[in-house]
């Protein structure tokens, strides 16, 4: 390790702006870009609250800690923060805003009032969804998919709660647009398209989905509004309306929108592989072409969400169809990773075990999937504990642990800082152990034929509930070990270096934490993100 | 750096597309479930569509185009340095909007005291592709009126940045920005017409 220093000025102090004002109007991308990092985590840390305490209820049948309104509620919020405030929000705002610019050799974003106002609208539709838990008739109670027509006819606070929701998916439709003319833009002399780091290009392709699939769900939402408000009837079928219209748009946003998920996840660990296995990405192109394949056909396969909804057995077949064609581009990705690894030089740091453990949580997840999309066994499991299982080993397991990595693998540039290295191995396995121990438990009770957003359950079903609820507390504690590590390290532990990692793309030029204009001079690229040649090894 | 002022028009111009895209998705959203339903109710949609006024439903038309047709203009003067002659077709589109608007009122205003409006009695207990009819008619219709609005308070404000000289023939993207948004909120108007006042 080099015998690194702080540079002196940084985007922290060098505009001589500080305090409270000086972050949440500052139109700097690495600030908007931590804000956004606290403001969703904080969210994150909320929603594991929450379903800590449904894993508690669930401990045991019968009552545990909370009534069964109580416990509908919670499994709704749980959702909608974890989906609406955090993880869709999450990625691209905090690491893409942080990375993407300096990783293309830009200043800033194209717009960076705009970005501003991305975050501003994030906020403030958070805080709508906040208010709706704590007016009105109480907490909404109809789980995030807000399906009619129970989400018409409850009386707990659902309008202000889609009203907040509609306000976040301004923002994220506000920053699709601004990263997609960003990296058409903004790319350093050299930066071509063959040359962009592939989180970058995953960030293209995500953005890409938030623009084209968020509008779906505005309209949904303002239907739903109408709905209520208005009563309209246009999904009541007493009155000429077709419930299953509602699911229909809520699908075409939906499940695009796992995509907005899980896409920049992926482009995180094509970046970490191959720093910390030092050999150039295997299929480069390969990736960067198969997050574009995803985006399109993941666009397309919405219909498997209602196999048991009453479509007609045509569109079962085709939308099962096109659901097993986006395994393709997965698992081009997942091959080109292990393809990596294969006669690498891996160094197993903290950021490397989250992206080795993606690459087998996710193959979990995915696969699990492609028993939910083929329509024949999806009818035996749909609306199990299976379901919620695949769901968390691809959101969590894929997108939280990419996101793990990324806070281990980029917060020392932006702090300049670094964690301990000890500590964060034990968090990562413990949390590892208690992750599995949790879903994988529950894929088995959904095979079982435990329903999900049950209050209780039969008897047959508790040894395992109980081993998935202490797994839970086994994921809690590595997390609290993580954070503590985590921050104690960014604020008070070694200087990392410009480049602690060896990377090879552009962030790791520049110093730790990086001055506000990000480079001295306009970058001129003239090696591939992964050409560790012509890099300093540390 | 270079990249970063902002004069980047195509960049600027970029956005603005994408921005485009999503609103026609929005109304997206509300056209497929139009498709939809009128597969299911093509007579009652019919009979729908003869109860609006298509008499009003075509000066509005011809409204809506005309101030197209401004805010086209309005940037062409500013590209020849006329910032006086595209402050006053800005002021003509926006009157066409407000024109606009209050034919829209009126038509609203009828139909509401013939007892046609969301959730009215009439509705629910009469037939029910009139009410999905109608339901679509005003969701879609009020949609629409919002982005006539909210575009006419857009060009006011362009109109005053065109005053300040804020908008000039070297910088006027700001004006062909808000005019693009013109077109589309001109452009939605355009398939909803004949989807439902000339359904016959």
């Amino acid at each position: 390790m080099n015998p690194a220093q702080l540079p002196r000025s940084s985007f922290w102090n060098d505009t001589g702006k500080s305090g409270i004002t000086a972050w949440i109007f500052s139109i700097d991308h690495k600030r908007i870009g931590l804000l956004y990092l606290f403001t969703t985590f904080s969210f994150f840390l909320v929603g594991v609250i929450l379903g800590l305490l449904l894993r508690i209820e669930l401990m045991a049948p019968g009552r545990t800690i909370m009534g069964a309104q109580t416990y509908n509620a919670l499994f709704t919020v749980h959702g909608v923060v974890m989906i609406f405030l955090f993880i869709l929000p999450g990625f691209p705002g905090a690491f893409g805003n942080l990375v993407m610019p300096i990783q293309i050799g830009a200043r800033d974003v194209a717009f960076p009032r705009l970005n501003l106002l991305s975050w501003w609208l994030y906020v403030t539709g958070a805080a709508i969804v906040l208010t709706s838990l704590f007016t009105g008739g109480g907490p909404p109670d109809t789980g995030w998919t807000f399906y009619v027509p129970f989400s018409t006819r409850t009386v707990t606070n659902v309008t202000l709660a889609v009203f907040g929701v509609f306000v976040i998916g301004f923002s994220a439709i506000l920053t699709g647009l601004n990263f997609v003319t960003t990296i058409h833009r903004l790319r350093a002399e050299g930066m071509t398209w063959g040359k962009l780091p592939l989180f970058v290009w995953s960030l293209y392709a995500t953005a890409w989905v938030q623009i084209l699939a968020t509008p779906i769900l505005a309209i949904t939402l303002v239907l739903v509004m109408a709905e209520r408000l208005l009563g309209t009837g246009l999904f009541d079928p007493g009155r000429g309306g077709d419930p299953l219209m509602y699911q229909h748009l809520f699908w075409i946003y939906s499940h695009p929108a796992v995509y907005i998920m899980i896409l920049p996840a992926m482009g995180v660990i094509s970046d970490i592989i191959p720093v910390f296995a030092r050999k150039p990405v295997f299929g480069y192109k390969m990736i960067a072409f198969s997050s574009l394949a995803i985006a399109a056909a993941g666009s397309l396969v919405w219909g498997h969400h209602m196999f048991t909804s009453g479509m007609s057995d045509t569109a079962v077949l085709v939308f099962s169809f096109l659901t097993f064609i986006v395994a393709i581009p997965s698992a081009i990705k997942v091959f080109n990773w292990v393809a990596t690894l294969y006669k690498g030089s891996i160094s197993l740091e903290a950021p490397m075990l989250f992206a080795l453990s993606f690459i087998l949580l996710f193959s979990i997840g995915g696969l699990s999937g492609l028993i939910l999309g083929a329509a024949a066994t999806d009818v035996h499991v749909h609306d199990t504990h299976f379901v919620v299982g695949h769901f968390h080993y691809v959101m969590f397991g894929g997108t939280g642990f990419a996101f793990f990595g990324a806070m281990h693998y980029w917060l020392p540039k932006f702090y300049g800082r670094r964690y301990a290295e000890k500590p964060a191995l034990v968090a990562w396995a413990l949390m590892f152990t208690g992750f599995n121990i949790l879903y994988f438990t529950m894929q088995v009770l959904g095979m079982q034929g435990m329903p999900r957003r049950y209050y209780d359950y039969l008897p047959e079903f508790s040894s395992l509930n109980l081993a998935a609820t202490v797994g839970s507390w086994i994921l809690a504690a590595g997390m609290v070990i993580m954070l503590v590590n985590l921050f104690r390290g960014l604020l008070k532990g070694e200087p990392a270096g410009n480049n602690p990692w060896g990377g090879a793309t552009l962030e790791w030029t520049i110093s730790s934490p990086p001055p506000t204009e990000n480079f001295a001079a306009e970058p001129v690229v003239t090696h591939g993100p992964y050409d560790f040649s012509k890099t300093g090894a540390p | 750096m270079s990249n970063t002022e902002h004069h980047d028009y195509f960049g600027a111009k970029l956005g603005m597309w994408l921005f485009l895209f999503t609103e026609l998705l929005l109304f997206g959203g509300l056209f497929l479930l139009y498709a939809v339903y009128f597969k299911r109710y093509p007579e009652e949609f019919a009979a729908g569509g003869r109860q609006l006024d298509w008499v009003l439903g075509t000066v509005n038309t011809l409204i809506l185009l005309t101030s197209s047709l401004f805010a086209a203009m309005a940037v062409t003067a500013v590209q020849r340095s006329e910032q006086r002659r595209s402050m006053a077709l800005i002021g003509g589109t926006v009157l066409c909007a407000a024109g606009f608007l209050v034919i829209k009122y009126v038509e609203w205003s009828a139909k509401i005291s013939h007892g046609i409006y969301p959730g009215a009695e009439r509705l629910k207990s009469g037939d029910p592709g009139e009410s999905v009819f109608f339901g679509l008619y005003y969701l879609t219709t009020g949609l629409h009126g919002l982005h006539v609005l909210i575009g006419g308070i857009l060009l006011v404000w362009i109109a005053v940045k065109v005053k300040n000289g804020a908008v000039t023939a070297d910088n006027g993207i700001l004006l062909e920005n808000g005019a693009l948004y013109w077109h589309l909120v001109d452009l939605i108007w355009i398939f909803i017409f004949p989807l439902y006042y000339l359904m016959l």
